[in-house]
């Protein structure tokens, strides 16, 4: 049927099909809904220490601040005091006789409003007794590095041979800070209990089933009880996957224990000290290479801070180890992950999820072997792309890479940038100008598409026909202004032939759709996009044979056009064919399902095929830097980015331009800020810094490549776009590397960590200057 | 003596009685009148989600601003015309031009930040001069934060939208100049409810008397740092005196000795007169807080408050500057520096305000620098803020202000530094005098925003800065973010 479907819907600008409601502040976020009668409100009462046994709780003065309905503790649960996503019960949702992070829930308060609740969460009087508090990655590592996941080694060849005998050795480490996800809507959730056990909850989730899941569970009742719900977020990139579960959880353990609807939406500070962020890591490397800057061998480890929980640092820190290649073909390599338990917030899903870890790791190799070579860094890159049918092709996971375009991409890139140009001109303003200096850096990005944990790669939907010719449309993925809800809509336009007013998306709801997967990896559109069109091709199916039955034609003579149904000669009005189906008793509702094909995945081993496919992107980053500050401002960036045959080109841009912002920030002026007693200083905008308007690059021309559509069959052959194009900001970093190795004459590779704050260029500047020195010998 | 807060929201003419004083103007439309359009970001005027639109007659003109809700409080919308999101559609339905380019160029992504946004963007398209230049842009859409779309699709909307011609807002100007001249009674306004008390003075001489009948009232003027007292500690304040309408603390003069800026003025009322007054101070002006925060906080609420990282002290103390204050009817006025006692202590009684600071016109000897340092280059606090001045006669150094923020638990003058300086010439040597003293004079502390070696590496560099800027014999590029004409010198 497939070569029947009318062209155009599907690879439309069409707009976000909420960005009336945005635009007019009429789209509602959690905290927009009506509040039923009797609402209460939950705020959490927070562990104010890193590490320490709590000897005394006292709550009676929260008890008796006014408007104060109820104070919960653990010992309130009735089911199960966990909210481990990866079921291992190493999460409790309330602290009991130890707290594991400054910022950890140990109570909540319920009141009749939020003020009331804030007020008395600050009388609880906590009586701790400190305990060793292990807070970073060296730390864990001396106090003998206790993991909260296996450690994952990927290996092919003989990395430990290999090196030895490489003509060039290097060897260094590079760290990189974690991240906030700053979604602007903070966590919340509203529960409202219904009849005996029942109980409807509003969350900001990017995972309504694993809410519903973790709401029985703590709750102690079953799945069939609980129904969970989200409109849209007012933002994700991953710190709703599970970090959305204790807030819903609280919100309706509190709806249980008083019997009214409960609201909690975390303050901002409360948000940020409670929630797992990206995580940082520190990557040990090791790289042999020939004159030709060909890589011979590989060896990394890859240590991440993951906090006092696993969450889900087991499948980050593999996916880290997944990308530690990025777009480059290791001869031999060993691969070792490394997941510290640290006593700090539970680090998390975050766009990417470990994977621009990994890639930072191997930009970081690609200089070192540039400086070592005097080559220039795009010349190393391209040199050691993979080339897919040939022998240099197969990834430290022993997947062939089938598609790579990372060559092509990049040479494209550095023509219609004129970076080789720019390149030079920006050595030859350096020798000009004593206090500022430019750097350039054209880099790729190779990222796997699909979740790495096999069974994820599922979805649902359900798409009713109304006899009125108007379709709504519901299916497993989430919105958080990804844009997911409108592709859906054009996947039923295209499949339907009609126009976007006739099509509805509603709340994602897991009465409607249930055992859905996170909205995460990237994956919404490829995998709801099939089920979606898995529903609408089966409704059309039985409006096709009915309609090719009555007319008295063939079923290949009927097609769904813009224009209506084709019948033969005939064209019939879509709502005339639906209405004649129901009266002739068709079924116009459907379920449909999709489960990614080719992909297994086997990590004791440490093969298999855990990608479909891969999407692939480039950036060229120029920037500048002040040598008096450290000060750095993006001049110009150029991305070329691979959507497939993008299901919308304007949403897909927009997902290029936003992402990399995301990313620079990540890279640049993003800094959490641990004290020594393990408190999060940057825990509001007013410390923790992410990109603002002025920010974005002077000169900033994103594109789209047009390197066709995706060889496996995507839904009509687009690639997935969320988290790909966040490491474009790699880049950037790259870039500001470039510029601080003009301080020593690009004689050595700049001991550059992330994030690059104005601190980090201007020490990094001072050791360039310092080797530059000794160098010169003066 | 009035016993309500009067104000037009939309195109309803608002009277609350029995309104607590540190009710936020967030909570009151969210909470109150259910306007869920307004969004709560981080309750701190830092994202800007919460951004409104408050229009005030001054002098039969009307002044839109974008103001951050969450931090202002409801009594200090007495007299004033408020426009929130949902106001922004005609009643027919139609989009502003704003609200259209958003739309059609993909300016919202996850939308929790776009009602703020289109806020902000509208009270830009109604400011005198607004201009379609990035620089101008960024700086109108400095307050606000977004997290999906890389802001440039928000600043093509907001280029495309400039285009667009009037909206229906040209037309209301003399209804809301009318609403406005009526709400104007001169009346002092106090109203105690459940939570407290506030007072509405009418003159300075009203609030000398309120002060001394309760110094523990809480001054407050654009509540940009009172307002996360009580968002995020809770604080309880029993009595809250208003004074950021208050006629007699509204002046700005600038004569032939120099700017007098009342208690009342607000940054963004005050940054052409200082540019005037001097040009070297308009980067770090602009770069105080955003465009929200600037609207509502006031000069000398910044140096008032006694923060030790407030930027406006710096500059202001480099250029000489005095502050008035006054107790019951006495007035005296103190150079600034010595407002600054120790870390949260000022030369200030209880019952005693700050009623204006006086700015003294540089003479043409002066050569003057203002250097903001902070982790992002728009609305943040400095890590290092310097205000540096030489009066310089006959190529020597006559006399020598180096003001710093960030460096000790005051803003303070670099007194080794300046000894360091003072009858020498303007010369490298002088400057690496001055660089090696600086060190004698500070011994900053390590926080979030820099450690102490940076801010001592940082303010040690920013006199080189000044001096390759002053003195240098040929021209050379010191900043990234120096303007572009001077960029390839």
């Amino acid at each position: 049927m497939s070569e029947n479907l009318p062209e155009g819907a599907a690879s439309l600008p069409l707009k976000h099909e909420s960005g009336v409601l945005h635009v007019c502040g009429e789209a509602a976020y959690i905290d927009d809904l009506p509040e039923p009668a009797g609402l209460v409100h939950v705020v959490p009462g927070l562990s104010t220490r890193a590490h320490a046994r709590v000897v005394r709780l006292s709550l009676d003065a929260v008890r008796a601040a006014p408007d104060v309905l109820r104070v919960i503790t653990a010992a309130d649960i009735p089911g199960e005091n966990d909210v481990s996503a990866t079921g291992i019960h190493d999460e409790c949702l309330l602290a009991t006789d130890e707290v594991m992070y400054c910022g950890q829930p140990l109570f909540a308060v319920v009141a009749r409003t939020r003020a009331a609740a804030r007020r008395a969460v600050r009388l609880a009087e906590v009586e701790y007794e400190d305990l060793p508090a292990v807070l970073t990655i060296d730390q864990a590592r001396a106090a003998g590095g206790d993991l909260v996941w296996r450690s994952l080694t990927m290996r092919r060849g003989e990395a430990e041979a290999a090196l030895p005998a490489s003509p060039h050795r290097r060897s260094g480490a590079v760290r990189m800070g974690g991240q906030e996800h700053f979604y602007l809507e903070g966590q919340a959730a509203l529960a409202v209990p219904g009849e005996a056990q029942e109980m409807r909850v509003w969350s900001s989730t990017q995972h309504p089933t694993e809410t519903q899941a973790m709401i029985c569970h703590v709750l102690g009742i079953s799945a069939a009880c609980v129904t969970v719900e989200v409109r849209r977020m007012g933002g994700g990139f991953g710190g709703k996957e599970t970090q959305a579960n204790p807030p819903a959880c609280l919100a309706a353990l509190a709806a249980v224990l008083t019997g009214y609807p409960a609201k909690i939406r975390l303050d901002r500070d409360d948000d940020m000290m409670m929630t797992g962020k990206r995580h940082d890591f520190l990557v040990d490397y090791d790289v042999g290479f020939d004159g030709d800057g060909v890589i011979s061998g590989v060896s990394m480890t890859l240590a991440a801070r993951c906090g006092w929980s696993a969450d889900l640092s087991g499948p980050v820190t593999d996916r880290a180890l997944f990308h530690a290649d990025n777009a480059y073909f290791y001869p031999h390599v060993v691969l070792r992950s490394e997941p510290l338990r640290t006593h700090t917030q539970s680090n998390t899903a975050y766009r990417g999820f470990g994977g621009p870890q990994g890639i930072v790791a191997a930009e970081r190799v690609i200089e070192e072997i540039a400086f070592a070579t005097g080559l220039d860094p795009l010349d190393v890159r391209l040199r050691n792309a993979y080339v897919s049918g040939s022998d240099r092709s197969l990834t430290p996971y022993h997947m062939e890479v089938e598609d790579s375009i990372s060559r092509e991409l990049m040479t494209q890139l550095a023509q219609d940038c004129s970076y080789r140009e720019r390149r030079q001109e920006i050595r030859g303003f350096n020798r000009d100008h004593p206090w500022v200096r430019r750097g350039i850096a054209l880099t790729p990005v190779k990222f796997g598409i699909s979740f790495t944990a096999t069974h994820y790669n599922q979805a649902g939907a359900l798409v009713h026909i109304y006899t009125d010719g108007s379709v709504q449309v519901n299916h497993g993925g989430t919105e958080m202004g990804q844009g997911l809800h409108t592709k859906m809509v054009q996947v039923v336009m295209r499949a339907l032939g009609l126009p976007e007013e006739r099509v509805l998306i509603t709340a994602t709801n897991t009465g409607k759709v249930p055992n859905t997967s996170a909205t995460a990896a990237s994956s919404g559109a490829d995998l709801n996009g099939m089920a979606v069109l898995d529903a609408v091709k089966k409704i059309r199916n039985r409006l096709t044979a009915f309609v090719a039955q009555k007319h008295g034609v063939p079923q290949a003579e009927v097609a769904f056009g813009p224009q209506g149904v084709r019948v033969g000669s005939e064209i019939l009005a879509f709502t005339d064919v639906v209405k004649a189906a129901y009266l002739a008793r068709i079924s116009l509702s459907s379920s449909g399902f999709y489960k990614t094909p080719k992909i297994h995945w086997d990590p004791a081993t440490g093969r298999g095929r855990p990608f479909f496919y891969f999407a692939y992107g480039a950036a060229c980053s120029e920037v500048a830097i002040d040598l008096l500050t450290g000060e750095m401002r993006t001049e110009r960036v150029d991305i070329l980015h691979d959507a497939g045959q993008s299901l919308n080109p304007a949403i897909d841009l927009g997902q290029v331009e936003g992402a990399f912002v995301q990313g620079v920030g990540w890279l640049t002026m993003e800094e959490l800020v641990w004290d020594d007693a393990g408190r999060l200083r940057t825990h509001a905008p007013s410390t923790y810094k992410i990109p603002g308007c002025s920010d974005r690059p002077r000169i900033f021309n994103v594109g789209l490549a047009d390197q066709g559509e995706n060889r496996e069959e995507t839904i009509f052959r687009s690639k997935a776009v969320g988290e790909p194009p966040f490491v474009h900001g790699v880049s950037v970093l790259c870039a500001v590397s470039d510029a601080l190795a003009s301080l020593d004459d690009y004689r050595s590779c700049p001991p550059l960590d992330a994030p690059a704050t104005a601190e980090m260029i201007l020490r990094t500047a001072y050791e360039m200057k310092r080797r530059n020195k000794s160098l010169s010998g003066n | 003596m009035r016993r309500n807060i009067r104000f037009w929201l939309g195109d309803e003419l608002i009277r609350t009685e029995n309104i607590s004083p540190v009710m936020t103007v967030l909570d009151w439309l969210r909470e109150v009148r259910g306007r869920r359009g307004t969004k709560e970001g981080c309750n701190e005027g830092d994202c800007g989600a919460c951004t409104v639109i408050v229009v005030r007659r001054e002098r039969e003109r009307l002044v839109w601003n974008a103001v951050n809700a969450c931090i202002q409080f409801v009594a200090m919308l007495d007299g004033a015309q408020v426009f929130t999101i949902e106001d922004m559609k005609a009643p027919d339905g139609t989009l502003h031009p704003v609200q259209e380019a958003m739309v059609r160029l993909h300016g919202s992504q996850c939308g929790f930040c776009t009602p703020g946004f289109v806020m902000s963007m509208v009270a830009y398209r109604r400011r005198p001069g607004a201009d379609d230049s990035d620089t101008a842009i960024d700086d109108a859409l400095a307050g606000n934060l977004c997290r999906c779309t890389g802001y440039a699709p928000i600043v093509r909307a907001m280029k495309e939208s400039l285009a667009a011609g009037p909206d229906r807002f040209e037309a209301m100007g003399e209804v809301i100049l009318s609403r406005l001249k009526e709400l104007e009674d001169g009346q002092t306004v106090q109203i105690s409810a459940e939570e407290g008390m506030l007072t509405i003075p009418v003159s300075a001489d009203a609030l000398a008397q309120v002060l001394e009948e309760d110094p523990d009232a809480r001054i407050v003027a654009g509540a940009t740092d009172v307002g996360l007292h009580v968002t995020k500690q809770m604080r309880v304040l029993p009595h809250v005196v208003f004074i950021g309408r208050i006629p007699d603390l509204r002046h700005l003069t600038l004569t032939e000795e120099g700017l007098e800026i009342g208690a009342a003025v607000t940054w963004s009322e005050a940054e052409a007169a200082l540019n005037v007054l001097q040009p070297e101070m308009r980067e770090t002006l602009r770069r105080i807080g955003g465009r929200p925060v600037r609207n509502s906080g006031t000069v000398c609420g910044n140096i008032a408050n006694g923060s030790p990282i407030g930027d406006g002290p710096p500059l202001l103390i480099a250029a000489d500057a005095r502050l008035r204050l006054r107790r019951g009817k006495v007035s005296r006025e103190i150079p600034l520096e010595a407002f600054f006692l120790e870390y949260g202590k000022q030369d200030r009684a209880a019952d005693e305000f700050v009623e204006s600071v006086f700015i003294p016109r540089p003479d043409c000897n002066v050569i003057f620098r203002g250097y903001k340092v902070s982790r992002r280059s728009d609305q943040d606090i400095s890590a290092v803020m310097a205000g540096l001045s030489l009066r310089l006669e006959d190529g020597v150094i006559t006399q020598a202000r180096l003001a710093w923020g960030g460096m000790a638990a005051t803003p303070c003058r670099a007194a080794h530094a300046e000894a360091a300086l003072q009858g020498r010439v303007w010369d490298e040597a002088a400057l690496e005098a001055a660089r090696a003293a600086l060190t004698e004079d500070f011994a900053p502390i390590s926080d979030m925003r820099a450690s102490a070696w940076y801010r001592m590496e940082v303010a040690r560099n920013l006199l080189t800065r000044f001096w390759l800027e002053t003195a240098s014999s040929v021209p050379v590029l010191t900043s990234v973010f120096a303007d572009p004409e001077v960029r390839h010198v």
